[in-house]
């Protein structure tokens, strides 16, 4: 019966994602071709001094996306160090440097990894200024850098990839800015709080007293789960019932984190005028949420685990309105879109569970990935496939009529090879150093053996491929992680942004040819099935060894 | 050189300007259209669904679960018992958070095998029929929710205390069990502030 309610929510996201592709898709191909500006717009290109129609190469291009990013980066580190100055603050006093950085750095890089308590650590301006305004701008950078590549694609020799400035200010006033308002407003109706009150003291049922908290969190809420950020307002996050209230609204948050990454792919098809390639995306992206989402499922329904088994089901660390069955399907989501926000707690899942979540972000975010970070990363992977594939079977090798070269296969090449130098070599650095292992062995991880080292894990690979999530008993508070995790959330973002951008410009520079016979037909199901195995094998050996000292020892225990 | 570096010098100042124009309009303006929407359209949800006793009290949020112990922290036999929470000492709504503690976990395990005797000596029943609901704690910590087998386990128990007679109380529950949202999202049900107060205002 389980199974029953698993497939009716699964299939009515499905549907209503259906629903949205075509227009939702064809509306961003348009709102990144058009010429016209909006009277708002143009007044915002003359205030920052842009030349909406100049197009930038893709070294401008990068610099543009660097300066701008740097910018939120110091501006959000000031109000964070300013907080007290700040009017709406609750009187709260600064942040540390330490964690102002981390938290300064994770919602730039559309990570949002909060080693923070939200309720006692940052008031209202913070709220809406820095996490707000960032959860914006970051996915609307990460829309921008796809919507290049994907001209890289369509564009025939060309040294531009069209105008940064002018893609993130459309991606947030004509794509995140509107939908997120209406996102606001169901969430509203649902019972997600909106308010200034600051905190709200009452005498309870049973004439004991509470606190209850108000905040500026609806406008926030949506913003959080349509950029795929995840940085919630409380830190139960989406478990929070002020930011989650009731199973429908579970169903909306979800579909909000899947509505962009699952549509992008038909912007694709469209700005490069087939829409088959938009397929093989969309199909690839839809299978690997599909094998994850019954994976994590049928593993908090067995309840295995010496808790959970006394309890009689894996309820631990999740919300009775929820259950299982809403859970995992938020779970699926979340680690797949580069969400980062939880509405039951990963910590506290199946040791199998915990490990499909690990190797669901591991896979590099493509299952649908963030927002624009899922169509790049994918388009990169079907490079290196279309190569690999053309190299056994002798075929030329050419994709969406673009010919795979020295340049294009080292750059995809040193792309996948980012989140395991940065998650694997960050975590062997920081465990090679004595004083800092005992730390974290010692206080860190909730417990010491395979659960801690699960935390561990998590939440270097959350950091390097800029998730966001955390199995949360790991308290990565410390002056030496907020800092070694801030830098590697950069990294993971930045570096593959530039990889990205530099494949776009060499696609550009390219003519575009017609099919031929000579290569490898990527329009059909054997191709996807090509691409899923890739991404597979990419991650899975890649992240055995650690598996195998976390999640599946505490799994076999 | 120096015509890059004051290339880059103006990239910076744009980005700069562009961020402070995009802070003004998505972190000022679109907060405060909701806030006012929120105001006109659903000021009860968006002021925290706040709910009131006959008085005309605030006794709480029909959202946010609430403890219902003694000040030493022993179950009130007279109402319904939530869920066990972790949020500071108990259904603190400003310490919203879990356990996090892992399946292996020898804290959790023995947690809730303690959980699971004491509520079932608490409602004088087999140690069996406890839900699993009734001895995990909640991801938020501010569950206001428990299924409907553990508020049935414990109907007979706030009867005999409150005097009322087990299907006074049976029906209550059944007032304020909520099904399955559109009948198939999430899992059935039931509030157990709500269920409460009403338990507390009941009249014959």
């Amino acid at each position: 019966m389980a199974w029953f309610w698993a497939v009716t929510s699964l299939v009515t996201v499905a549907l209503i994602l259906g629903l949205a592709y075509r227009p939702l898709g064809d509306y961003m191909a348009w709102v990144f071709t058009t010429e016209s500006d909006w009277r708002a717009e143009r007044w915002i290109y003359r205030l920052i001094g842009v030349d909406p129609r100049a197009g930038q190469s893709w070294k401008a291009y990068l610099r543009a996306v660097l300066a701008f990013s740097g910018a939120g980066l110091v501006l959000f580190y000031a109000l964070e160090r300013l907080q007290p100055y700040l009017p709406f603050s609750l009187g709260f006093p600064a942040m540390s440097p330490d964690l102002a950085f981390n938290t300064a750095a994770s919602f730039v890089g559309n990570t949002n990894w909060q080693s923070y308590v939200p309720e006692h650590t940052v008031g209202y301006a913070v709220q809406m200024l820095g996490l707000t305004v960032q959860s914006f701008v970051s996915g609307a950078v990460g829309i921008a850098v796809a919507i290049a590549l994907v001209r890289g694609i369509a564009y025939r020799n060309r040294g531009t990839l069209g105008n940064f400035w002018v893609d993130v200010v459309r991606a947030s006033l004509r794509i995140l800015g509107p939908l997120a308002l209406i996102a606001a407003i169901v969430l509203l109706a649902g019972g997600v709080i909106q308010n200034l009150h600051g905190v709200t003291q009452i005498t309870t049922v049973a004439g004991g007293t509470q606190t209850i908290p108000g905040g500026p969190v609806a406008s926030q809420e949506a913003i959080k789960m349509l950029g795929t950020n995840g940085g919630g307002f409380f830190n139960a996050n989406s478990a929070h019932p002020f930011e989650n209230p009731t199973a429908w609204t579970n169903v909306v948050q979800v579909l909000l984190l899947l509505l962009i990454p699952f549509c992008l792919p038909r912007t694709f098809g469209t700005m490069i005028g087939d829409q088959r390639a938009g397929f093989i995306i969309l199909a690839t992206m839809a299978a690997l949420f599909c094998v994850v989402f019954v994976s994590i499922t049928a593993a908090e329904l067995s309840g295995h685990g010496t808790a959970f088994q006394v309890a009689g089901a894996a309820m631990e660390g999740k919300e009775q309105r929820f259950g299982i069955i809403q859970s995992t399907l938020f779970a699926t989501a979340t680690t797949g879109t580069t969400g980062g926000a939880a509405n039951s707690m990963h910590g506290s899942y199946t040791a199998i569970g915990g490990m499909v979540m690990i190797l669901n972000m591991a896979m590099g975010e493509v299952s649908p990935g963030g927002v624009g970070t899922g169509l790049y990363t994918l388009l990169v992977l079907v490079v290196i496939t279309v190569f690999l594939t053309g190299q056994l079977l002798g075929r030329a090798p050419v994709v969406f009529g673009k010919r795979i070269g020295v340049r294009e296969v080292i750059l995809s090449g040193v792309m996948i090879l980012v989140l395991p130098v940065l998650a694997l070599g960050g975590m062997a650095i920081t465990m090679s150093l004595p004083s800092i292992r005992d730390q974290i062995v010692g206080q860190a991880m909730s417990e010491p053996g395979p659960h801690g080292v699960s935390e561990l894990v998590y939440a270097f690979i959350s950091a390097a491929i800029n998730n966001g999530s955390a199995f949360a008993g790991f308290s990565a508070n410390t002056p030496y992680l907020n800092t070694f995790l801030g830098i590697i959330i950069l990294l993971g973002r930045f570096v593959p942004i530039a990889l990205v951008l530099a494949l776009a410009g060499s696609f550009a520079a390219q003519d575009r040819t017609t099919a031929s016979a000579a290569e490898l037909p990527v329009y059909r199901p054997q191709f996807v099935i090509w691409l899923i195995f890739l991404v597979v094998f990419i991650s899975l050996p890649t992240f055995f060894p650690v598996l195998l000292c976390g999640p599946l020892a505490e799994g076999l225990a | 050189m120096s015509v890059h570096l004051g290339g880059s010098l103006r990239t910076v100042w744009t980005a700069v300007r562009a961020m402070v124009v995009l802070t003004v309009i998505l972190g000022i303006l679109y907060p405060l259209v909701v806030l006012a929407i929120g105001r006109v359209a659903f000021p009860s949800q968006a002021g925290g669904s706040l709910i009131r006793n006959a008085n005309g009290q605030v006794v709480g949020s029909s959202l946010i679960g609430q403890s219902f112990s003694d000040a030493d922290g022993n179950p009130l036999p007279q109402y319904f018992q939530p869920r066990p929470s972790v949020a500071g000492d108990g259904y603190d709504a400003t310490s919203s958070g879990a356990s996090n503690l892992g399946p292996e976990s020898n804290a959790l395990f023995a947690a809730i095998e303690e959980r699971k005797a004491a509520i079932a000596e608490f409602n004088g029943v087999a140690v069996a029929d406890v839900p699993p609901d009734a001895v995990t704690a909640s991801g938020s910590g501010l569950d206001p929710d428990i299924s409907v087998a553990y508020a049935t386990i414990q109907i007979d128990r706030v009867a005999r205390v409150r005097n009322l007679s087990p299907d006074v109380v049976s029906s209550l529950v059944s007032q304020y069990t909520r099904g399955r949202d559109l009948g198939y999202i999430g899992e059935p049900r039931v509030n157990v502030v709500e269920l409460n107060l009403a338990l507390d205002e009941y009249h014959g």
